[in-house]
């Protein structure tokens, strides 16, 4: 379903990564197209962090090669990291600055010119519906409020590709609703999105998912057409049947 | 330059918004400094007083009775020959000793020269001065009444008291503290800090937001240090200030040259602090390991209250590791004693090697590695 015109966004061929005997990533290989929302799935452990951190350079692979916005994530990390965004599974924000400046600091940091940043910040938090908290610390806001603003601040210098990790653990579903559709109007200016979640109903939303599993990607594919292909009725159970002998095996 | 300026303007904002800290990292040196400025001018309480009498007679003991009568001389032992004296100093069993030459008496009422040491503890400097004024006093005392006794015109030679202090033998003054206060602030503010904000980067999760984002490393340390380096910088020029203002300690040297060892020793403390935060992966454990690694020594190794001359020679050794050891050392050669580089330039040198190994060691340590 992708490959096509356009080159990928995400291209990760062979993908390993080890830590002394331990595989954490064991030879995974996708590809991520400009504007897609690929569903990035697998139990605690199960390597999606590692694998994030490689695509990301913060962790150079130990085999196998990936390329994020047409850079090499071993030799052009730099490339690499001004061309994505990331939203850390922990909070990324500075909870005793306001998210103004939070996104002053961020501009800064990708070496925005000071006006673009405000206006840029001004036209996401418009889009939010979040324009009073601009100038609040953020410590005294509610968590889904946060994680939209973080998303927001993630965004601020238009990056290609965006990594989110578990963007809406703890978030009410209201705001939950809110952050996808802002994933789909990221996605829909082409930006690539790649999301990690906890919740298996998320992964209906995305274009397509990969489930792994002890390090590998067991499946891949279309929600709906991963679902049809196993006989199963949804992602949920799919992911439950495919998560679940590697928990026996792990006891 | 505009994201690191980003990163200098959002550490200030960090330090400026946490009143708490800053009012302690602000407050911390004039505390320190009256308080141990105040704690030098204490009263001695009890002084426990072991007498070397080798040949007793009637001077001696009046001399000896003199002192126990005073108020602050307690005799805790009176021994025939010297040669027990030096046990009971180390075992603490005696802050000061009286030592009489035999013949003491006899000489006395001859109207010759007669000798007597006195000898205090001056493992803390000042409290050995005090002391070894205290006892002048009361030989004094005895002195004036014995002249009353022979009838104003005697006592041509008569008592001749010599001091010695131990273990400190020059007790160069009593505004040691200033040096070695100025070294533990600089301390605090700058390992201590520094490790503390950067191990919270890593413990809350923003140092991942960092190190995806295209700052180099260098930047990031770079822009979290600025701030406390300015901090460390002002504690610094504070301490010397007050410690002039309300102490009247001397700076006899040059100031300019004293600030930029000040800055030497900055460097040194920032990249301990850098070390250390590269090693923890929490705050407690930073701040764990910076008072273990930079705090303590400076505190028990520099000289600054314990002279290195008096420690046992393993710990000697140590302290030569100690970069507030070379620090004090130049800093009391500057406010004190006034010498230039021409003398100080060794620990000059030392501090600056120290400074480099450090800052490239730190460089390496901080690397993105984030299991």
């Amino acid at each position: 379903m992708t490959g096509g015109a356009a080159a990928p966004a995400i291209r990760a061929v062979g993908l390993t990564r080890r830590f002394g005997d331990f595989t954490a990533v064991d030879r995974i290989g996708f590809e991520v197209a400009p504007g897609e929302v690929f569903g990035f799935l697998g139990a605690n452990g199960a390597g999606k962090s590692t694998a994030i951190r490689m695509l990301t350079g913060l962790l150079a692979p130990s085999e196998g090669t990936a390329t994020v916005a047409g850079h090499d994530v071993a030799t052009e990390a730099e490339a690499v990291k001004r061309a994505i965004g990331y939203m850390s599974q922990r909070f990324s924000l500075y909870e005793d600055l306001t998210p103004r400046e939070n996104a002053r600091l961020y501009g800064g940091v990708y070496d925005l010119p000071r006006r673009e940043v405000e206006a840029r910040f001004g036209e996401l938090i418009g889009r939010l519906g979040l324009g009073e908290a601009a100038d609040q610390r953020v410590a005294a806001l509610p968590l889904g409020w946060r994680q939209k603003l973080a998303f927001a601040v993630a965004l601020l210098h238009r990056p290609r590709v965006v990594f989110l990790d578990e963007p809406t653990s703890g978030v009410d579903p209201v705001a939950r609703r809110q952050l996808w559709e802002l994933i789909y109007e990221t996605a829909a200016g082409g930006t690539a999105v790649l999301v990690t979640t906890h919740a298996l109903d998320e992964a209906e939303s995305c274009d397509r998912v990969s489930i792994l599993v002890a390090g590998r990607i067991v499946a891949l594919g279309a929600p709906g057409e991963l679902a049809r292909r196993h006989g199963v009725g949804s992602v949920e159970e799919l992911f439950v049947r495919l998560a679940r002998p590697e928990r026996e095996a792990a006891r | 330059m505009r994201a690191l300026r980003a990163l200098v303007w959002k550490e200030s904002l960090h330090v400026l918004r946490d009143r708490r800290t800053l009012g302690v990292l602000l407050l911390l040196p004039v505390f320190q400094v009256l308080i141990f400025g105040y704690a030098i001018r204490t009263d001695v309480g009890t002084v426990r007083l072991a007498v070397v009498d080798p040949a007793p007679d009637a001077a001696t003991r009046a001399l000896a009775a003199r002192f126990a009568g005073s108020p602050t001389f307690t005799p805790v032992a009176t021994l025939p020959v010297p040669d027990g004296l030096d046990r009971l100093f180390r075992r603490g069993a005696a802050d000061a000793a009286l030592v009489f030459a035999p013949g003491f008496g006899e000489r006395l009422g001859r109207g010759e020269p007669a000798d007597l040491l006195v000898v205090t503890d001056a493992t803390e400097p000042n409290t050995g001065a005090t002391v070894a004024s205290y006892a002048l006093a009361v030989v004094q005392g005895f002195e004036r009444e014995r002249a009353a006794a022979a009838g104003g015109g005697g006592g041509a030679a008569g008592l001749v008291p010599r001091v010695r202090l131990r273990f400190n033998p020059t007790a160069e003054s009593k505004n040691l503290f200033v040096p070695g206060l100025v070294a533990f602030v600089l301390t605090i503010v700058s390992s201590l800090m520094t490790a503390i904000t950067l191990a919270r980067e890593k413990e809350v999760g923003t140092m991942e937001t960092l190190l995806v984002s295209p700052l180099r490393p260098g930047q990031i340390v770079a822009g979290k240090v600025a701030p406390y380096l300015l901090i460390g910088f002002a504690g610094a020029v504070g301490v010397i200030a007050l410690a002039q203002l309300v102490f009247d300690v001397p700076l006899r040297g040059s100031l300019v040259l004293l600030l930029g060892e000040v800055l030497l020793f900055l460097l040194v403390s920032l990249a301990l602090g850098v070390l250390i935060s590269a090693r923890a992966k929490s705050q407690r454990v930073a701040m764990t390991g910076a008072l273990l690694g930079t705090m303590l020594p400076t505190l028990m190794l520099s000289g600054f209250i314990f002279p290195v001359e008096s420690m046992p020679r393993p710990l000697q050794w140590l302290s030569h590791a100690v970069p507030a050891k070379w620090f004090i050392a130049v800093a009391r050669g500057v406010l004190l004693k006034g010498v230039g580089l021409d003398h100080l330039w060794q620990e000059t040198l030392v501090l600056a090697a120290m400074a480099l190994a450090l800052l490239a060691l730190a460089a390496r340590s901080f690397r993105p590695r984030l299991e």
